[in-house]
């Protein structure tokens, strides 16, 4: 027999409390009736004896203490997976919204996942090729790693995520085993629809689930919405041994509705009212990145967050940062000058680097080229905060050449057109090129056999030629000065 | 007869069960139809409030609660080392066997191979007065590690059997003891200690003794001691995990435990892969012959993160009691301190700075003490180090973690972002980091490295300072108004960064270097230095010299001199003296 229960004792932002409720069990599902008819839904986060905490999905707008029927599932928060959500639209809880009717399940299983063992993952070797000279050089995407873009508003990141999209050669013989995740966490109405369009445009619509949750959607649900997508992901990938490639935007809003949803239950609030337990919530997002033995498939996640007033110490990118493998993170005033993508190659990295590149997978020289590509820049930075004190002109000879190096870095090697795809040696012998404007001697990262091979003597007669697109950006440039 | 006791509340990790005078604190629970593993964290007579080390999902009021009578403890026997367990000791290459890749809840597993035949050799016989701590039997467990059977602490008595030495299972009886009582107690292969407990010793121990690990800006700069702690505090990205990694591969200790708290899964399966391909120097086995990993990755259940760096130092412990040096890596203490405030929370404690429990200092006191040298009850020395990592919010070292690890740690090596950036590594700022071993180590140093080797220090310690007080003036007006001998301090002082303490841990000579390559390594430096102090007090002009390339060779000389020739270092000081002295010749 099932029960139904009448009204409510209390209500609470999205939370409503039940009393004298028997055999409820944690995290159970909920339906809520309202007297006019509509259906909310709902999930068990409290339990003391019979009295139960119920977090509403769509709000508790329009709830009074008796308008309601509440009646348990007896089953926590699933979603039905089956091969043919490749190229549908969920809501940010689960449910399809594209008009195409409920999915015939396969499986179901419980959004919250359960965590990989560590033992049965496989360390991430693959690298992704994205066509982008920074990310390919100096912060290679590994297949299998969480590797987010930390942004702030108004920036291009949404281009940069695409342009990784399009340009990904993420699985290579088997071309058709791919798929891609989207999460879109209150985010735009504009933004949603520019990703659906580049998804379009790209010809990968039908490779693409959709779970969009946008800004004026109730943020029970964004609670939600990456577990769902990640759900997806893993069914994907390890079930039907596709490589995935997981995007989701914007975490801040995502941990904002968790602030939210912990204030109204009372919670006491960590660090910039966030709460304690935002570290171990996020984590158990990222985490469900990687790949295990026995199934051919990955999960790659590129998480976007933009980051309140760029600030990278701000709870979301730094707890971010201490979870995910690295990071691409976006600058304004490169941006303002007029590159893209604007990565900040200094504070930037990809921790799965180290083992994914080199003699097998890229070039034996990529190590070593990317870390005295790092020394010179943050040379430049040196130089640079020296300038804006003594003057340009006053700078020692050597000084002087890392200034010059640094312009050139951003002009040619940062600086790409959104629809330039590189190969990874052009984006290397352009690194070498640059290298090659500076003194040999202080090229103290590298070894001379490097060095013999691929520096280049008389800097003076090097060309930079521009690649289609960043030809424009440069050319520009040059007319302002 | 006892009535059942059952679940009463659920909040996250959190559940309370009402009216019930069963348990007792910190006592091991299984809660629930799936037996999932908690522990008894707060009683008042009303409830009982237990935290569970696993996802709550599903539970419900009514379901039953078993107490075990015990604190939580771990097992302690063969088939430790070389092992990977969660944050309570469970295998989990025996939970992967059983639930695949994915951990299913309640899988109760053993922590050790109970079914494993061990070759025993006993050391005792009939007749032989046993008390705590001594050994009676011992099993190679790996081909490095001899694993020696202890009285549990507490335990005492004359041999009454003794089996023939052979092979044996985790839980067969092979010694019988009588106490002073009369009363015969068992030991078998086995033993449980609770976790939140230090176990005894006879004596605690100076630590004078360096824990070489071969990176030169540690055992040369801020030196640790074997029964140490240390505490390696950076933002992210500034590389601690590295440096972790480069410590546990390459120190110098017997045993390692390193233990990964609410970090990422990516890393430890790295380690995994690494720690099995990787050869030990020492003993030419693999580095996993010496390692026990616990990994309680960010996604596993909180509360067991909590937990797991106690099972990681209750390991080292029963180690250290068997005679050996053990280091434990704790990667991350903050996350674990996270894990706190968590439980904390659901508690609805009052909060201190940061949300953090009020008792936060003392719980991290009460970890860094058990680190030291000792005599243990068997009479053999071993030690407990204890390394850990601190990930601060925000990169901001007076956040609550750092600032209370740093009163209770005597080494701090501060990772530096800027330091990163650059890709300095080990990112470790030579001006913030410090450590309060020097003085005990020292003669230590004097009597294996000889006096001349303090003596470096303390010059490569000036130079760097004076550098970075030169640099203030650097960034005002720039370096070229600076006479020729600060510029050649500032020389030098680049050589000491990216030629001595810069060091490559991908490099297969230079991610490992001896003691005596350290010292050659400074002497080069500072002959140079001091030679060309004199040429510029001749008026020679510092370009002159800076010409020769000679610092360029300082700054490779940790490639191009092979740690197995260490002679080439005098030719490398001929080189520089006939360099130099063509210049002066060319000057007469």
């Amino acid at each position: 027999m099932v029960l139904d229960y009448v009204g409510v004792q209390e209500i609470n932002g999205s939370l409503i409390v039940l009393d004298g409720v028997k055999n409820a069990s944690n995290e159970e599902m909920v339906d809520i009736r309202l007297e006019n008819g509509t259906m909310r839904h709902g999930r068990i986060v409290q339990i003391e004896g019979e009295k139960i905490v119920v977090q509403v999905f769509e709000g508790t707008k329009s709830i009074s203490l008796d308008n309601t029927r509440t009646r348990l599932k007896c089953r926590p928060m699933e979603m039905a997976l089956s091969p043919e959500i490749m190229g549908r639209v969920f809501s940010g809880s689960g449910r399809p919204i594209d008009g195409f009717g409920e999915v015939y399940p396969v499986k179901k299983a419980n959004i919250n996942g359960t965590p990989m063992n560590p033992v049965s993952r496989i360390y991430p070797r693959n690298y992704i090729n994205t066509g982008i000279s920074t990310i390919d050089t100096l912060m290679t995407l590994i297949r299998g790693q969480k590797l987010p873009i930390f942004s702030g508003s108004g920036m291009k990141h949404n281009e940069l995520a695409v342009q990784i999209v399009r340009q990904a050669r993420i699985s290579d013989s088997e071309d058709n085993k791919f798929g891609i995740v989207f999460a879109a966490m209150g985010v735009k109405n504009d933004v949603a629809d520019y990703f659906r369009r580049s998804f379009d445009e790209s010809g990968v619509l039908s490779r693409v689930v959709m779970f969009l949750n946008l800004a004026n959607d109730p943020i029970i649900e964004r609670t939600l919405t990456p577990r769902c997508a990640l759900t997806a992901a893993e069914y994907l990938a390890f079930e039907c041994d596709m490589h995935v490639l997981v995007i989701m935007t914007d975490m801040t809003s995502y941990a904002e509705a968790l602030r939210e949803f912990s204030s109204s239950k009372g919670e006491i609030p960590g660090r910039k009212g966030f709460p304690g337990y935002l570290y171990s919530d996020l984590a158990s997002l990222y985490e469900r990145a990687g790949m295990i033995k026995g199934s051919k498939g990955s999960v790659t996640q590129i998480p976007i967050l933009t980051m309140p007033n760029d600030d990278i110490t701000h709870p979301v990118p730094d707890l971010t940062g201490y979870i995910t493998e690295g990071q691409i993170v976006l600058d304004r005033s490169l941006e303002g000058a007029g590159f893209y993508p604007p990565v900040s190659v200094l504070p930037s990295l990809s921790r799965l680097m180290k083992d994914g590149i080199g003699e097998g997978y890229t070039r034996s020289d990529h190590q070593a080229l990317a870390n005295q590509l790092f020394a010179a820049y943050a040379r430049v930075q040196d130089a640079r905060s020296l300038a804006s004190v003594i003057g340009e002109e006053e700078l020692a000879p050597v000084d002087k050449k890392y200034i010059a190096f640094g312009k050139l870095f951003e002009q040619y090697f940062v600086n790409q057109g959104f629809t330039e795809n590189r190969t990874i040696e052009e984006s290397l012998d352009l690194g070498w090129k640059l290298l090659s404007t500076l003194p040999r001697t202080e090229l103290d990262r590298v070894d001379d056999v490097l060095l013999d091979k691929f520096y280049i003597e008389n800097a003076d007669e090097i060309v930079f030629e521009s690649f289609s697109g960043a030809e424009k950006t440069g050319d520009e440039e040059d007319g302002e000065e | 007869m006892t009535e059942k006791d059952v679940i009463f509340g659920i909040n996250g990790p959190v559940v309370t069960v009402k009216n019930t005078r069963t348990f007792s604190m910190m006592e091991m629970v299984y809660v629930g139809e799936a037996r999932l593993v908690g522990e008894v964290i707060g009683i008042s007579s009303r409830l009982t409030t237990i935290q569970v080390y696993e996802e709550t999902t599903g539970l419900k009021p009514g379901d039953p609660v078993y107490g075990t009578g015990a604190p939580m403890n771990v097992l302690l026997g063969p088939g430790i080392i070389d092992n990977i367990f969660d944050g309570i000791e469970r295998s989990l290459k025996a939970i992967e066997e059983m639930s695949g890749s994915f951990i299913a809840r309640g899988s109760s597993v053993s922590a050790l191979d109970e079914t494993r035949y061990w070759n025993v050799h006993m050391k005792v016989k009939v007749g032989d007065r046993l008390s705590e701590g001594m050994i009676y039997a011992v099993c190679p467990e790996t081909a490095i590690i001899e694993h020696r059977f202890l009285v549990p602490p507490g335990l005492s008595g004359t041999v009454v059997s003794v089996e023939q030495n052979g092979k044996y299972k985790l839980h067969d009886t092979i010694v019988t003891l009588r106490d002073d009582k009369g009363e015969e107690h068992a030991l078998t292969l086995c033993q449980k200690w609770p976790i939140r407990q230090a176990r005894p010793i006879q004596k605690r121990l100076k630590g004078d003794i360096p824990l070489i690990t071969g990176q030169r800006v540690i055992d040369t700069l801020f030196p640790i001691s074997k029964g140490g702690t240390a505490a390696i505090p950076g933002g992210f990205g500034t590389g601690k995990t590295m440096t972790q990694h480069q410590l546990a591969k390459w120190c110098d200790a017997d045993i390692i435990v390193y233990v990964g708290c609410g970090e990422r899964g990516n890393e430890m399966s790295q380690v995994l892969d690494e720690f099995s391909e990787l050869i030990d120097p020492k003993s030419g086995r693999p580095m996993t012959d010496r390692t026990v990993l616990i990994a309680n990755t960010s996604n596993m259940p909180v509360a067991a993160r909590e937990a797991s760096i106690y099972t990681g130092l209750t390991l080292a412990e029963y180690y250290r009691d068997m005679g050996y040096h053990v280091a434990i890596m704790a990667d991350s203490t903050s996350r674990w301190a996270e894990a706190l405030r968590e439980i904390s929370g659901r508690l609805e404690e009052m909060p201190a700075e940061e949300g953090f429990p009020a008792y936060l200092p003392s719980r991290l006191s009460e970890f860094y003490e058990r680190a030291g040298r000792a005599d243990t009850l068997s009479g053999a020395e071993g030690s407990v180090t204890i390394i850990g990592a601190v990930s601060p919010q925000g990169s901001d070292f007076s956040e609550p973690v750092t600032q209370n690890t740093k009163r209770f740690t005597r080494c701090f090596w501060a990772l530096d972002k800027s330091l990163a950036y650059a890709r300095h590594y080990p990112a470790i700022n030579w001006m913030d980091s410090y450590s309060e071993y020097f003085t005990d180590l020292d003669p230590w140093y004097r009597e294996h490295l000889g006096s001349e080797f303090l003596l470096f220090r303390s010059r490569i310690t000036a130079l760097l300072h004076e550098e970075s007080a030169l640099m203030e003036i650097v960034k005002l007006i720039g370096s070229d108004v600076l006479p020729d001998e600060q510029k050649l301090v500032i020389e030098t002082a680049k050589a000491i960064r990216v030629g001595f303490l810069q060091q490559n841990a991908f490099h297969p000579d230079d991610t490992f270097v001896p003691m005596e390559k350290q010292k050659l390594m400074m002497k080069a430096i500072l002959h140079l230095h001091n030679k060309a102090k004199r040429v510029i007090a001749r008026a020679i002009p510092i370009s002159r010299i800076m010409e020769l390339g000679l610092f360029e060779k300082l700054a490779k000389m940790k490639y191009d001199i092979p740690n197995s020739q260490p002679e080439l270092f005098d030719r490398l000081i001929e080189e520089m003296d006939t360099a130099l002295a063509s210049l002066t010749v060319q000057e007469d």
